[in-house]
């Protein structure tokens, strides 16, 4: 059952994503990210924490991550579109896509043991 | 001298100012004559009268002529006992319920074994207690005012009693109430004071005697030190301990204190566990408050390499090195067929999940870690106490081979019983998993750095940072991480070098939101004595329940350097409001706020540095850029260094 609900959101957010058409901008994506609280778990700078994962540099596809914010009933509570506008994802998208990468754990001395 | 009732000898009250003995006039004329007050018309007067400006005086104003005493005092006595039972410190707030022990214990036991802490509030005196046994393995005692004083130590009291942590809590209350003032100490005086913590308590009392007192006292310290160990509280009666020693016709003697043996496992049990897991292709251990001591994590250690089996370390106290190739996460519970729980506080959280997402009618969904066919074994001595009101104990979890017994105690005979059962075969099977055990933990340690990289940079300063900048500074002392209050994500247990038992002292037991500052203070008395460095990653949340503590810490000249990791927030409840929030499809209101009202410590922000430096710390803050974080704390390192405790006030990502 709840992988059928998970299955008709996924899809519900295929269709969405494929008639939808947002400017998405990285820097209200870092307003959107405080608003909305996605930095409560995954960190302001998406770099996640014991409390969600990592989302800074993601590889899913705007569509996955949307259907996973959408419907998802696991530790991570749902957003709705009446919480979390599309334009808004799609905009957290872009800032969380846009992150720096990392650098090398050996390039920094404080990570020796 | 003659006392109301015409009888010669001392009276206690009399100790007491004339103003108080005054007020209690009209009611000690009443009861003087029984017949006449049956027969009288009742009086409309309320049961309980506000107390009279003598009475507020006789309280709060000193005395305007003492009495002399002849005798001993009883708290004289009092003292001498605690003094058998190397109790080094009474971190405690002032109260008029045990001014006598207090006056006893600076002056007739020249404040020393115990030494008076000065606190500014009781949940500080227990917390710091309750910090410096976990440093040290002894017991301090605090005294407290009773009802109200009490009141304030409870959830200090709930904490240690979660955490398996002894100290004797001495509640002053007057008990007699035909003679004790009116007003303010009888609103401070009850029946059984000790009935607010009988729940998270392992034994009380009130003594009548000083006999009584006396057995008692070593009765307290004696339960209290027997695994499983935890808080005893005394309520001391402000007249036995005011009034001279009358002796009954035998003398007063001190009960000689000789500790328990903790319970040891079942014989035929530990065989039984020692087959299973010798039998077993993927046993994993469990630990919590498994290492009471040093040779806990010793033991454990022993054990896991005879078995080449990974170890779990809870965190309630440093179990196992965390520089141990056999060291893990919970993860790695999934691929058992044996998991040995060694002092859990919550097996059934253990071996399965819960999920708060709403479903099953709003209670969430529960899922096993484990396989169907597990077998499970546990060693606990919380088996041995366990009270019905409060909750600590869990959900039910079904085990195999189930010992009630003191697990650190129980290891020396389970790591013989293993031996002897590892044939040879099995130790062929054992031996091969070394290889892949030694690459699973670097797999986990190349992990961990690759996300303690992310947001290395950022401001406010990534928990991972914070973490690292300040491991930096202190690898090379003989530091003690005195507490980690707040959520950091695990990052010292992750990536500091963990192996000497008071490198981690574990957390607060019951999750009562406050330990951290008192706990972290009374650690760091502890760690003076011993030579160590201190040093505490202090949230802002937990500071603000009672930062009075710094003040305590700054008179009794405790180095301790405090690391805030300052989120603006109690950030779990911000958490737990957004997630209700988003299953009532709602948007969470912010108020202007970074999260939902209610659980944002900003607008204004609070400056740690200046509260820390009124009460006479060096301090410095707010640090938002991680490039300044290195060189403050080498400031602050050497503050610590000449005795004095210093305070860092950094910004921090919430998690």
């Amino acid at each position: 059952m709840r992988n059928l609900k998970f299955i008709t959101t996924i899809a519900a957010t295929l269709l969405l994503s494929s008639t939808g058409a947002f400017a998405a901008s990285a820097e209200k994506g870092r307003v959107a990210f405080g608003k909305n609280g996605c930095w409560q778990c995954h960190g302001w700078e998406g770099q996640g924490g014991n409390a969600g994962p990592r989302l800074a540099r993601t590889q899913l596809p705007l569509e996955a991550l949307t259907a996973f914010v959408r419907g998802t009933n696991g530790p991570m509570p749902p957003f709705s579109k009446k919480v979390l506008s599309d334009e808004d994802l799609a905009d957290i998208y872009a800032f969380i896509s846009a992150q720096p990468a990392p650098p090398d754990p050996k390039t920094i001395p404080l990570l020796a043991r | 001298m003659t006392d109301l009732n015409g009888k010669d000898g001392f009276d206690r009250r009399k100790f007491l100012t004339g103003a108080a003995v005054a007020g209690v006039t009209p009611a000690l004329t009443q009861a003087s004559a029984p017949a006449q007050a049956q027969v009288a018309a009742p009086r409309h007067t309320p049961s309980a009268l506000p107390p009279t400006m003598k009475t507020i005086a006789a309280e709060t104003q000193p005395p305007e002529e003492m009495s002399r005493i002849g005798g001993k005092p009883g708290s004289d006595f009092m003292i001498d006992v605690i003094k058998t039972l190397d109790i080094k410190y009474a971190p405690s707030n002032c109260a008029s319920s045990f001014r006598a022990l207090h006056e006893s214990m600076i002056n007739y036991g020249e404040n020393k074994s115990p030494e008076y802490i000065s606190c500014m509030h009781e949940e500080s005196g227990v917390g710091m207690a309750h910090g410096y046994f976990k440093a040290t393995g002894k017991m301090l005692l605090t005294m407290v005012h009773g009802t109200v004083g009490l009141q304030h130590a409870t959830m200090a009291i709930y904490n240690a009693y979660c955490d398996r942590v002894p100290l004797i809590i001495i509640g002053g209350n007057d008990l007699d109430a035909a003679t004790r003032p009116p007003g303010v100490p009888t609103f401070h005086a009850a029946q059984d004071i000790n009935a607010i913590v009988r729940d998270y308590t392992k034994w009380d009392d009130t003594p009548v005697t000083l006999q009584h007192y006396a057995q008692s006292m070593v009765r307290a310290y004696k339960i209290a030190m027997t695994p499983p160990y935890g808080p005893v509280a005394i309520s001391l009666d402000a007249g036995l301990q005011q009034e001279p020693i009358h002796e009954h016709g035998s003398k007063l003697y001190i009960p000689r204190y000789v500790p328990t043996s903790p319970p040891q496992g079942d014989s035929n049990a530990v065989r039984e566990a020692a087959r299973l897991l010798v039998a077993a292709d993927n046993p994993v251990i469990v630990a919590d408050r498994c290492a009471r001591t040093p040779n806990g994590a010793k033991l454990l250690v022993e054990l896991a390499e005879l078995l080449q089996c990974p170890v779990v370390d809870q965190g309630n106290r440093m179990n196992f090195p965390n520089t141990h190739y056999l060291s893990r996460p919970a993860g790695v519970i999934a691929g058992a067929d044996v998991v040995m729980g060694l002092e859990l506080s919550d097996f059934w959280g253990t071996v399965n999940s819960f999920t708060d997402n709403g479903e099953n009618g709003g209670v969430g969904v529960n899922a096993s870690r484990v396989k169907p066919q597990t077998k499970m074994i546990s060693i606990t001595s919380v088996d041995l106490l366990t009270k019905s009101n409060y909750q600590d104990f869990q959900r039910f979890q079904t085990v195999d081979v189930h010992m009630a017994a003191d697990a650190e105690t129980t290891l020396p005979s389970l790591i013989e019983a293993v031996k002897s059962a590892i044939t040879k075969d099995r130790a062929n099977a054992i031996a091969e998993r070394t290889d892949k055990a030694k690459k699973a933990y670097a797999d986990i340690r190349a992990r961990d750095m690759q996300a303690a990289v992310v947001g290395w940079d950022s401001s406010p300063i990534s928990t991972a940072r914070l973490c690292m900048e300040l491991y930096a500074q202190i690898k090379d002392l003989d530091w003690s991480l005195v507490s980690s209050a707040g959520d950091v994500s695990n990052w010292p247990a992750r990536l500091w070098s963990i192996e000497k038992h008071h490198q981690w002292l574990g957390k607060s037991g019951g999750y009562g939101v406050g330990y951290g500052a008192p706990a972290s203070v009374g650690a760091a008395l502890a760690n003076k004595e011993l030579g160590r460095f201190s040093v505490s990653i202090q949230s802002d949340g937990d500071l603000m329940f009672a930062p009075g503590v710094l003040w305590t810490a700054a008179k009794h000249k405790i180095p301790l350097l405090s690391v805030m990791h300052n989120n603006r927030a109690w950030h779990q409840e911000v958490m737990h409001v957004q997630r209700l929030s988003n299953f009532r499809n709602r948007k969470a209101n912010y108020g202007g706020d970074m999260g939902p009202i209610g659980t944002c410590i900003e607008n204004p922000d609070i400056e740690y540095h200046k509260l820390a430096e009124s009460m006479g710390w060096w301090a410095k803050g707010p640090i938002k850029d991680p490039a300044q974080l290195g060189p403050a704390l080498k400031e602050a390192i050497a503050v610590v260094k000449s005795g004095q405790p210093a305070l860092l006030n950094v910004w921090t990502q919430p998690r």
